[in-house]
């Protein structure tokens, strides 16, 4: 083995210019120079849904070139005095709210999970909120999503309350999912979150399913009005995976209305992306399939806002599914059981200057679309959200024993029939969760 | 299909082609592309495709070309169609069903032999049936697409030629139910699937003999009506299980022991277990039918029990 072989390889330095590197943009906002006036130059006219100035685009002559125009949304109403911005005062506190609850909602986790109240595996969002937030704030209640095991905040930009998601990391009754679920799985009818899985790449079949949902209900039960859209969020490790390319490849087959997210932090655990991944551009996998394939600035949530505003006016006019890329970062390691020993400290801190909520703040500040105090008021709302969501979880009971054999099935008579010829789910023991199956 | 638009059929080959084994005839013609979706060959991935529909408010039934092509979807079966509607907190119904050929055919070879029955009747929040006449079929079919739980119906490669007059009314038959076959005394000789046939075919054998074979035909795979069949112990008090799974960890085995458990005091004799052999299906017609069990087998098995 050469030398070379057992080096461990270092993601691509900093400087690193070249059209391979991570921001294959021309670097609009530079992180280590900073920039006094507005960073948020996001085209809101022609989005180019693929890379043509890339060296590697134009050696892949069959690169299929979409380019289309923003969906021209409403003009926002109270931005007289400034029509180039791209958000509304209300969107921005919204958004940085949103964001604002993840990174709170994530820290409190660690905190209580190395305080004993929390267990098994969690893995936490730090540095990741742009993209929960620029998408999901923009989706309807019958919308779907899907997410991995790094699933607390997308649930949380949903709606599913915090209380809700911090009980069922307790472990408790009062749990989104009963505290059968756990930090893995976290699902909500109510709020259409489709899971929280534990094994990646297998929710992204589940998200292509509820897409298929939507279609057919507009297709055979002719709902004509159903143009509900299903995002599914996952990683860079899972842009390896089978499941992915099969669900690609059947999405734009069948033009599902979905979402393809990836969230590329670059690491998998220890496995960066670039020792993992012979072509590591993972958008550019989209035109292999037939869709547009799209990379983003994850740290920068109007970016992500814009892409997304785009790729899901697709699938909601029916013109099937796109994949976007976001370049983010996690500030925490895989999961808190994570040394984090393997990545440069100062890859983390580059991704650090580029926090996502300081990148808001900033921008909605300097563009006088809200003050510190108004932006300071949310924060301290938020942190009494995730205090009362601490205690209610807390104060919630843990699971009784009766409720071990409930929801095992949907149709308890699943569990057959007794000698005795009664279906075992009359069996009293079975609802005190006594019997054994 | 008819009667509920959300039940729709997913697959290779089950659209224009009709299925591999002509299962799913015509329906595309009759429902259209959607409603009977010829899928490209991902199982794991349209597998879970079905169990997100579910999710949704579909109700998907969908085909493995061979049962074995499940293995597969292993990954969507147990995690999210078994696990899904606990670990959501029950917030989520999953009513697919799952269906298939499997079993042994004629030389088919190894992989295109396989009993997954045995692989997954561990996965827990599943039911497993196996129809094996056409009246079974059809009743067992309706009651999986009916029930909210996730169904796996397993059919045979080598059943799908049966003819026989079944009811023009509807019915619908009791998914946790067994068939009684033969009503006996001398011994219970429990079945299921392609292997009923060679048990009944024994058991002509053994009524010229003399012998009395009650024979039932489990059908429910997981869970045991364990009524049915306790009755039967308690009355026979002989066990003769065949099976088509292989010997180490089929239903034979998990049947054995839950016989064993419930009904040891009724037991004159332990349960015996006909399976097949622990050996991949060879290809050649001899050796294949060595790794069967065999009618003859059947019939030196009753006449030992019954000594």
């Amino acid at each position: 083995m050469t030398a070379a072989a057992t080096k461990i390889i270092q993601p691509l330095p900093l400087n690193f210019t070249n059209t391979t590197a991570r921001s294959p943009d021309k670097a609009l906002f530079h992180p280590l120079k900073t920039t006094p006036s507005s960073s948020f130059p996001a085209s809101t006219h022609k989005l180019r849904l693929t890379k043509p100035n890339s060296t590697l685009a134009r050696r892949r002559s069959t690169a299929v070139f979409a380019v289309s125009d923003v969906v021209q949304e409403k003009k926002p109403k109270s931005n007289t005095f400034h029509p180039n911005l791209l958000i509304t005062k209300e969107e921005g506190l919204e958004l940085y709210e949103d964001m604002i609850l993840g990174r709170s909602f994530e820290d409190m986790c660690a905190q209580m999970y190395y305080r004993g109240k929390m267990f098994g595996f969690v893995h936490l969002y730090n540095g990741q909120e742009a993209v929960s937030t620029g998408f999901i704030k923009l989706l309807k209640n019958e919308d779907c999503i899907v997410s991995t095991y790094r699933d607390h905040v997308h649930a949380l930009s949903k709606g599913v309350p915090a209380r809700a998601v911090m009980s069922e990391l307790f472990g408790k009754t009062t749990g989104c999912c009963r505290g059968q679920g756990g930090s893995m799985h976290m699902f909500s009818k109510e709020h259409n979150v489709l899971g929280g899985f534990a094994f990646i790449g297998e929710g992204i079949p589940v998200a292509t399913g509820a897409a298929f949902t939507s279609k057919y209900r507009r297709e055979v039960l002719k709902e004509g009005d159903c143009d509900h859209v299903t995002l599914a969020f996952f990683g860079d490790g899972t842009c390896n995976n089978g499941q992915f390319f099969e669900c690609l490849n059947m999405a734009a087959l069948w033009k599902l209305p979905i979402v393809f997210v990836v969230e590329n932090n670059l690491w998998a655990i220890g496995m960066s992306h670039l020792r993992a991944t012979s072509d590591p551009e993972i958008w550019k996998k989209g035109p292999a399939f037939g869709m547009p394939g799209v990379h983003v600035d994850g740290m920068d949530v109007l970016k992500v806002r814009e892409v997304a505003k785009e790729a899901i006016s697709r699938a909601r006019r029916g013109e099937g599914p796109t994949l976007v890329e976001c370049e983010t970062y996690r500030f925490r390691g895989h999961s808190l059981a994570d040394p984090d020993e393997l990545r440069d400290p100062s890859e983390k801190a580059h991704y650090a200057a580029r926090d996502p909520i300081t990148a808001l703040k900033k921008y909605m500040v300097e563009n006088n679309l809200a003050s510190e105090a108004e932006l300071k008021a949310i924060e301290k709302k938020i942190d009494e959200v995730v205090e009362e969501a601490v205690e209610f979880a807390d104060s919630s009971p843990h699971p009784g024993r009766s409720q071990l054999l409930e929801n095992v099935f949907a149709d308890p008579r699943g569990f057959g029939i007794g000698p005795d010829g009664k279906y075992r789910c009359e069996d009293p023991k079975f609802t005190e969760g006594t019997a054994h199956v | 299909m008819e009667r509920d638009a959300r039940v729709c059929v997913m697959g290779e080959d089950v659209g224009h082609y009709g299925g591999s084994y002509k299962v799913t005839k015509d329906l595309a013609n009759k429902y259209g592309d959607l409603r009977v979706l010829d899928t490209p060959i991902a199982e794991n991935s349209f597998t879970g495709m079905a169990i997100g529909a579910a999710m949704t408010g579909l109700r998907p039934i969908v085909e493995g070309m061979n049962m074995g092509f499940l293995l597969l979807a292993f990954n969507q079966i147990s995690n999210n169609c078994g696990m899904l509607h606990y670990t959501s907190g029950g917030q989520f119904t999953i009513p697919v069903v799952i269906r298939g050929p499997g079993g042994v055919g004629r030389q088919l070879g190894a992989e295109h032999s396989q009993r997954l029955e045995s692989y997954f009747q561990s996965i827990p929040g599943i039911q497993m049936v196996a129809c094996s006449t056409p009246y079974n079929a059809k009743g067992l079919m309706k009651a999986a697409i009916r029930s909210e739980n996730p169904v796996i119906l397993f059919e045979h490669v080598l059943l799908y030629n049966l003819k026989e007059r079944i009811p023009d009314e509807e019915y619908v038959l009791n998914l946790e139910e067994a068939e009684m076959v033969r009503p006996g005394e001398h011994i219970t000789i429990l079945t299921y699937s392609r292997m009923r046939y060679h048990v009944m075919q024994a058991a002509k054998t053994l009524v010229n003999k003399g012998y009395d074979p009650e024979v039932i035909d489990i059908r429910s795979l997981k869970p045991f009506d364990l009524h049915t069949i306790g009755n039967s112990v308690k009355k026979t008090h002989r066990v003769l299980i065949v099976e088509e799974c292989m010997r180490t960890g089929g239903i034979g085995a998990s049947l054995t022991a839950a016989i064993n458990e419930y009904f040891h005091d009724y037991l004159d004799a332990p349960v015996v277990c006909l399976s097949s052999q622990d050996v991949p299906t060879p290809y050649a017609g001899t050796l294949e039918e060595w790794t069967v069990v065999q009618p003859t087998q059947i019939v030196t098995a009753v006449e030992q029990l019954c000594r």
